[in-house]
């Protein structure tokens, strides 16, 4: 499925509550297709019009920093509220930032001015009346979560600090948000024009959608079937890898995965897994039909396994599978019915690499 | 101490990844029970096994292992070796058994 590039950066922008005006002055650079259509196999699909597009990509892989405003006014809490009018005129502005030896201590804005003009307290310092308690975005942290941040706080802008130290290192609009979006669109767009050219690989997300800011990955899996067996493992790697999560975390949810995936294709007759990714945590559910696990708690035990012969010359069988998938999960709910199947749900938080 | 000076010293054969021995040995893990190994091995290890089948591929990749050694003159499937080169995984080959292979890599690292 084809998409243009603004009807795809509109939706996103619509998405997360946008004025399309704003979008309207883009319109001159006249961009073209921003989605590919791709040469994979349309085994265990889900909709296909839900296929995630270059923009969906992007907003997990830019990072605040990158399209942020650097250039930006601060003010200082000696400053008087009479200076801050000035420089609000001056520089037309709406607020600033206030900061003290490099690192953010408060915001003020015009709403505070208007109050000290009206209450004839324009000798006042902006430290004794700015606002204290500020929302702020980290430098480091994906786009997608501060889409998230300006939906849940509806405010117009949010001061960036670097994580460590807490300076400030600049300010996030919305806008600052549409035009870095258009920007690497529009260089992803070239250099996957020039992989298409040179007719490469497969496009990895074939059967992965997203809603809102999470991704969702589904795949079959057939029982006794051992000939695709971890296929999709690589598949998730590589997603996972690309929406930027750090290698630790990658590893516990593919080793969850492909663990859950040998015991529905050794134990049962078929089921499905399923990964959802959002920036704090993912969420892996594993369900099959089958003959079900009688004792949960036998099987939990490391060891216990009632793997056949044949399967065990194939090197499974340690009775480790379960086990190791309770290690790579931060919860774990295991539900089974003899004579109807088993469901595994896990949760995985993203820890930013301090994980496990 | 990286693959190639390990396969050199233990005149190892290599199926596929030629071009992968420059990688970083940090240890070592041997076994042939499939989630043992995803339990107990760390990334960078080099994994020794007999275990031939296309699964090895995936268990090195989900624990970035730096290779896989065949021991007992064991030889990777067809299917092992093409996935083994799409995931970028060497595998090499040794006729020894594992209890010389696991010898001999242990000393090059501990002395
Ligand atoms: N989806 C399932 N349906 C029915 N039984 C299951 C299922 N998953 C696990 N079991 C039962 O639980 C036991 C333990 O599973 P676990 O994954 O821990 O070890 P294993 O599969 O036997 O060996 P390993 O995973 O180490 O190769 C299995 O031997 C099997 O009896
Ligand atoms: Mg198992």
């Amino acid at each position: 499925m084809r998409e243009g590039l603004l009807a795809a950066l509109k939706r996103l922008a619509l998405m997360r509550g946008l004025s399309s005006e704003r979008l309207k002055g883009e319109k001159q650079l006249r961009l073209r297709t921003l989605t590919f259509e791709l040469p994979y196999k349309q085994d265990n699909q889900v909709t296909q019009d839900k296929k995630i597009t270059k923009t969906q990509e992007l907003v997990y892989k830019l990072k605040v920093k990158d399209v942020m405003t650097t250039d930006i006014v601060t003010v200082s809490p000696g400053n008087t509220m009479n200076e801050l009018k000035e420089i609000l005129r001056i520089r037309r502005i709406a607020g600033t930032p206030v900061v003290e030896n490099k690192r953010l201590v408060g915001v003020i804005g015009i709403d505070d001015l208007i109050r000290c003009l009206s209450e004839g307290e324009m000798d006042a310092t902006v430290g004794e009346k700015m606002t204290r308690k500020v929302e702020v975005l980290y430098g480091d942290e994906p786009l997608a979560h501060a889409v998230n941040k300006f939906n849940q706080y509806g405010f117009g802008r949010f001061p960036v600090i670097e994580r460590k130290r807490g300076r400030l290192i600049g300010i996030l609009t919305k806008s600052d948000m549409v035009t870095g979006l258009l920007k690497r669109l529009e260089i992803a767009y070239h250099t996957e024009e020039f992989r298409h050219n040179n007719n490469n690989e497969n496009h990895v997300f074939n059967n992965i959608v997203m809603d809102k800011t999470s991704f969702h990955f589904q795949y079959r899996v057939n029982g006794q079937d051992f000939k695709v067996a971890g296929e999709s493992i690589y598949k998730l790697k590589q997603i996972l890898s690309q929406l930027g999560f750090p290698p630790p975390i990658i590893r516990r949810a593919t080793i969850a995965a492909y663990e859950a995936e040998m015991n529905i294709i050794i134990y049962s007759y078929g089921g499905c897994i399923s990964v959802s990714a959002d920036y704090d945590h993912i969420t892996l559910e594993a369900r099959d039909t089958g003959p079900g696990i009688a004792n949960i708690e036998q099987a939990m035990r490391q060891g216990f396994s009632t793997a056949p012969t044949w399967v065990q010359e194939l090197g499974f069988g340690a009775g480790m599978g379960l086990p190791n998938i309770r290690k790579c999960a931060d919860t774990m709910d295991i539900e089974s019915e003899v004579g109807k199947g088993t469901h595994i749900k896990i949760v995985i938080k993203n820890t930013n690499g301090n994980g496990k | 101490m990286n693959l190639e000076f390990i396969v050199g010293e233990l005149k190892l054969d290599v199926r596929c990844g030629e071009d992968k021995l420059g990688r970083k040995v940090r240890g070592g893990y041997v076994g042939d029970l499939l989630s043992d190994v995803i339990g107990n091995s760390s990334e960078g290890d080099i994994w020794v096994t007999r275990q031939a089948h296309q699964n090895i591929v995936a268990v090195a990749s989900l624990k970035d292992h730096t290779g896989i050694i065949l021991v007992n003159g064991s030889e990777p499937d067809s299917d092992t070796l093409e996935k083994a080169i799409k995931e970028e995984i060497p595998i090499m080959v040794s006729e020894l058994p594992g209890f010389e292979v696991v010898g001999k890599i242990y000393k090059l690292m501990h002395t």
